[in-house]
């Protein structure tokens, strides 16, 4: 049983836990994160990628809206690696509440949102994809963010600072002491090995999680689960974001991701997160929904769907999970007797940052440490593995160097062997396990048109090559990477994606037999 | 437009793949006047193994190691499989006819009668067929008895890995051993399967590559290589190496683009006009006007600017599943392309598919496709044939799932006779 000492055990590696280890270890405090699969695999690693103005926000939610309108200038400065400033637009189409469209100026004006009118021709020129229907169009300040980048670079910066970052490792327990807890329990869930970690200040920045963890510890916290499914298109479509402007609904905004645009999103309220995938019925309605705003998505191939849960704070069953705060809640459970364990949930990608602060300016309060938080003027340190995240470099890089033996193991999105050999260090250093899917999580291989299908079985010859990946395990490992694609692939397969599915398959199964 | 052109043939062939080939073949040997129009572009995606029956049901896994029994399994089980309308004389009749013109075209195959083959694939798995190309054949012979291989890899080849082969098949075949050398001649970078093996042909890369490979020899009693021996020669190439290195070599199918399927696409695209196919390769077929009882006339088009006009007394379909576009899926329904026929097919989107990719049953959108009479006659709504000399056949049949149930070449082979015999008897007057 292995055992160890920390100050503060921050429970949880997407956004909200990245940015507090390195949050903390900038202020020299010493902390162990842990998460129970790989870094992102929550709402972190399944959102729609939008750094919000706050405009979508000002008129139910506008202490939302004015915590976006600040984190996004403040992240525009110090994640800006992570970051396109796109811009955006507000549009409403004939039928669309007119009485919205008329209030939504002055609501931003109220929240500090910045927010200019545009002419309907105007409009139309910058997007021609906009629909000819408009009625109304308005200029603010979104932006689009690569949430794998931006917890891949908080997380490694972190690690270059001394936090020791451990995923695949699962809470199955807390010991209490008299005043709080002791010790979190522990098991590293590749080699099922126990742990124990005894720290001064526990964390539980499990995001969706977060109700699981606490109730390990003997609290409570209504927590209910709401599912949101996007799809990712072939190409992009548009340069800013796009959002449709009336109240809260279904497949509002489209946002652009580098090379595709995402499209989203619903609210389904699930029993289970185990239940979280993309639906069929949701992402026609997403479909149908959107096409009143930009028409060619009628048409568009889109090569994956997926979908996060958003925990959502704090609601006793609410009618529509769309009217529950999209805030935050930092929770000090010393009220309830647990004077050393605070949750952080709720919030969004946006508000990461504030988060953190908010909850390291707590957990420092608790262990009496004085530093203040840098992390609103100092940039992320760019550079390193996590920059293989960001679509469109991989290419750039590879034609640039012009090495001849840097072979292309991901053809569609060109992703050359040495961004392999450095994901694959920077997955050692992060203390993952070396295989397909964690290659695809930090990078863009995968992601292209053949979602994987063709640089799977490359990437795992390579591997084998390389010998890192163990004896016999390459078909096993390319199994695992497929079926884990699967999730995302059926709800979209129609036109050109079934037939790559279909080669796909024929691959797979009729020649490999991986399903036998 | 010459005269050629606008006096009609016997039959059309719609499609140029397994089961357009097929077809096209099987009517020029009986004496029809054909012409054949498609793309055969997706062959190369093919691995060059001829499947017959490999698994049923599909929802166990059940593998089989006598594909005859097997079938007669699958005919009880699954009556409105097209396997269900043919006897084992007409598959094995396919299947002679095919593979005697493979030969003829320098493409031997192999075939244990009565038996499946299992292949070594280039993940470490083993596939189970019925005709492998004869350049794979000594593998088979290898493994069988147990003796000492050496697995070569090719530097800058992606996706063969001889450790990966070696290491996944340590506990089954331990005399495996690997090497990974650079092509002869190939300085650095990727290589590619096709430039390799068309290096091939020439002797003095033969004999440079069995420089390179001896010095990893140490007793190895047979090489397994990539499918790069040769494309049209492959025969030759693949002895003429052997002798150089005094030992059987064998080639290892890969992902695509597969050389085994180049060989199919340039044999058939070679020898079917010298038995006078007329070919019409890398076109489509643009319009279908039915002319009742004189058969159909086509508007074909392909590169830029090139338009013809063709007229046959009888037409057929073998164009293929999404990856062919003999059906193209919107997103609420499935269309055959060429003629919007009926589509047997699931309700709706939700049942396409299951929610594991891998669920032992197979998805549910495999199964769809175009019904036939026992004639292989494509049905209209009406459950009778759509055009008394309009024909289907190969994977856009319905009621089938190739890839799960291994039986790709077998179902475009056999029912590309069945339908080309009926054919026959149709311009015969004799169907009734």
């Amino acid at each position: 049983m292995t055992r160890l000492k920390t100050q503060v055990l921050i429970i949880g590696g997407g956004a909200t836990g990245a940015g507090l280890a390195r949050d903390l270890s900038l202020r020299g405090v010493p902390c162990l994160l842990v998460e129970r699969g790989d870094i992102a695999a929550g709402a972190s690693g399944a959102n729609h990628g939008l750094l919000h103005s706050g405009a979508r926000y000002v008129a139910k939610d506008p202490q939302a809206a004015m915590e976006c309108a600040a984190e996004g200038a403040i992240l525009k400065k110090v994640a800006a690696g992570c970051i396109e400033d796109t811009g955006g637009l507000f549009v409403a189409v004939a039928g669309d509440d007119e009485r919205y469209v008329a209030d939504f100026p002055s609501h931003c004006h109220r929240c500090g949102v910045a927010c200019e009118p545009l002419a309907l021709g105007e409009a139309r020129e910058m997007e021609p994809v906009l629909s000819e229907k408009l009625i109304a169009a308005f200029k603010v300040p979104d932006a689009a963010i690569n949430p794998f980048k931006l917890v891949f670079e908080n997380i490694d910066e972190a690690l270059s600072l001394g936090t020791d970052v451990r995923p695949h490792t699962r809470v199955t327990g807390f010991r209490r002491g008299r005043r709080g807890l002791e010790a979190a329990l522990l098991r590293d869930m590749q080699s099922g090995a126990a742990l124990t970690v005894e720290a001064a200040q526990f964390v539980n920045a499990a995001g969706a999680w977060a109700a699981e963890v606490a109730a390990l510890a003997g609290l409570e916290i209504p927590m209910p689960y709401s599912k949101g499914s996007l799809l990712v298109t072939e190409r992009r479509l548009a340069r800013r974001v796009i959002n449709r402007l009336r109240s809260s609904a279904d497949a509002d905004i489209l946002v652009p991701g580098g090379t595709v645009s995402l499209l989203g999103t619903t609210s389904v309220r699930l029993d289970r997160l185990e239940d979280c995938r993309p639906t069929i019925p949701e992402i026609d309605r997403i479909i149908d929904a959107a096409s009143k705003m930009v028409p060619a998505l009628a048409a568009t191939r889109f090569i994956r769907a997926y979908a996060g849960v958003r925990p959502l704070v704090g609601a006793k069953t609410p009618h529509d999970d769309r009217a529950v705060s999209r805030g935050f809640a930092l929770v000090d459970h010393a009220a309830e007797g647990c004077d050393n364990l605070v949750t952080i949930t709720g919030g969004k990608l946006s508000t990461y940052r504030k988060m953190a602060e908010k909850t390291a300016d707590l957990v420092c309060a608790k262990l009496g440490v004085a530093a203040a938080c840098r992390t609103a003027v100092q940039p992320l340190a760019a550079g390193g593995a996590s920059r293989w995240a960001a679509p469109g470099l991989a290419p750039r890089l590879w034609l640039k160097a012009q090495d001849p033996d840097d072979l292309l193991l991901c053809e569609c999105e060109m992703v050359p062997q040495s961004a392999v050999d450095e994901i694959v260090d920077a997955i050692r250093r992060q203390k993952a396990v070396v295989d397909i899917r964690a290659i695809g999580q930090r990078s863009r291989i995968g992601k292209g048109t053949c979602q994987g299908a063709f640089c799977a079985v490359r990437l795992a010859a390579y591997l084998c090559d390389r010998g890192l990946l163990g004896a016999g395990d390459g078909p096993a490992d390319i199994r695992a990477f497929l079926v884990s694609r699967w999730k995302g692939l059926r709800p979209v397969l129609w036109g050109r994606s079934l037939v790559q599915e279909e080669l796909q398959e024929a691959l797979h199964c009729g020649l490999f037999g991986l399903e036998l | 437009m010459s005269d050629q052109n606008s006096a009609p043939v016997d039959l059309i062939v719609i499609g140029a793949g397994m089961a357009g080939m097929a077809a096209a073949l099987f009517a020029v040997n009986r004496g029809l006047t054909v012409a054949q129009v498609g793309s055969s572009a997706e062959i190369i995606f093919a691995s060059g193994l001829l499947d017959l029956l490999g698994v049923h049901p599909i929802a166990t896994g059940r593998l089989w190691q006598d594909p005859w029994a097997a079938g007669e399994a699958l005919r009880r089980d699954l009556p409105r499989h097209p396997y269900a309308r043919l006897s084992k004389a007409d598959i094995q009749g396919a299947f002679t006819e095919f593979c005697a013109f493979l030969a003829d075209a320098g493409l031997p195959y192999w075939i244990d009668p009565g038996r499946n083959t299992p292949v070594l694939t280039s993940l470490g798995t083993f596939k189970l067929t019925y005709a492998l190309p004869a350049t794979m054949q000594p593998g088979v012979a290898a493994r069988a008895a147990g003796r000492r291989c050496l697995i070569v890899a090719i530097k800058g080849l992606k996706g063969f890995s001889a450790p990966q082969m070696a290491a996944s098949l340590a506990a089954s075949w331990p005399q495996l051993r690997a090497a990974t050398m650079a092509f002869p001649g190939a300085r650095s970078g990727e290589v590619y399967p096709e430039k390799m093996a068309r290096a091939m042909e020439l002797p003095a890369a033969i004999e440079d590559l069995a420089a390179a490979i001896r010095p990893h020899l140490d007793g190895a009693e047979a090489v397994g290589l990539p499918a790069i021996l040769g494309v049209g020669g492959c025969r030759a190439v693949a002895a003429a190496l052997s002798t150089a290195l005094a030992r059987p070599v064998f080639e290892i199918p890969s992902i695509p683009p597969s050389v085994p399927g180049l060989r199919l696409k340039e044999a058939c695209e070679q020898h079917l006009p010298r038995k006078g196919v007329r070919l019409f390769l890398e076109q489509r077929v643009t319009e279908v006007h039915p002319l009742g009882d004189r058969g159909f006339a086509l508007q074909v088009a392909g590169r830029p600017g090139f338009q013809t006009r063709l007229a046959c007394r009888s037409l057929l379909m073998a164009t293929g599943r999404f990856l062919g576009a003999g059906l193209r899926a919107e997103r609420g329904r499935i269309r055959e392309t060429l003629l919007d026929l009926p589509v047997f097919q699931p309700q709706d989107r939700r049942q396409w598919h299951r929610r594991d990719f891998l669920d032992s049953r197979g998805h549910p959108v495999n199964h769809a496709g175009i019904e036939t009479d026992r004639y292989f006659r494509p049905l209209a709504t009406t459950g009778r044939p759509a055009f008394a000399n309009l024909f289907a056949a190969g994977s856009i049949l319905a009621h089938q799932d190739w890839m799960r149930m291994k039986c790709g070449s077998g179902l475009a082979l056999a029912t590309a006779l069945a339908a080309v015999r009926a054919c026959r008897r149709a311009l015969a007057g004799t169907l009734d």
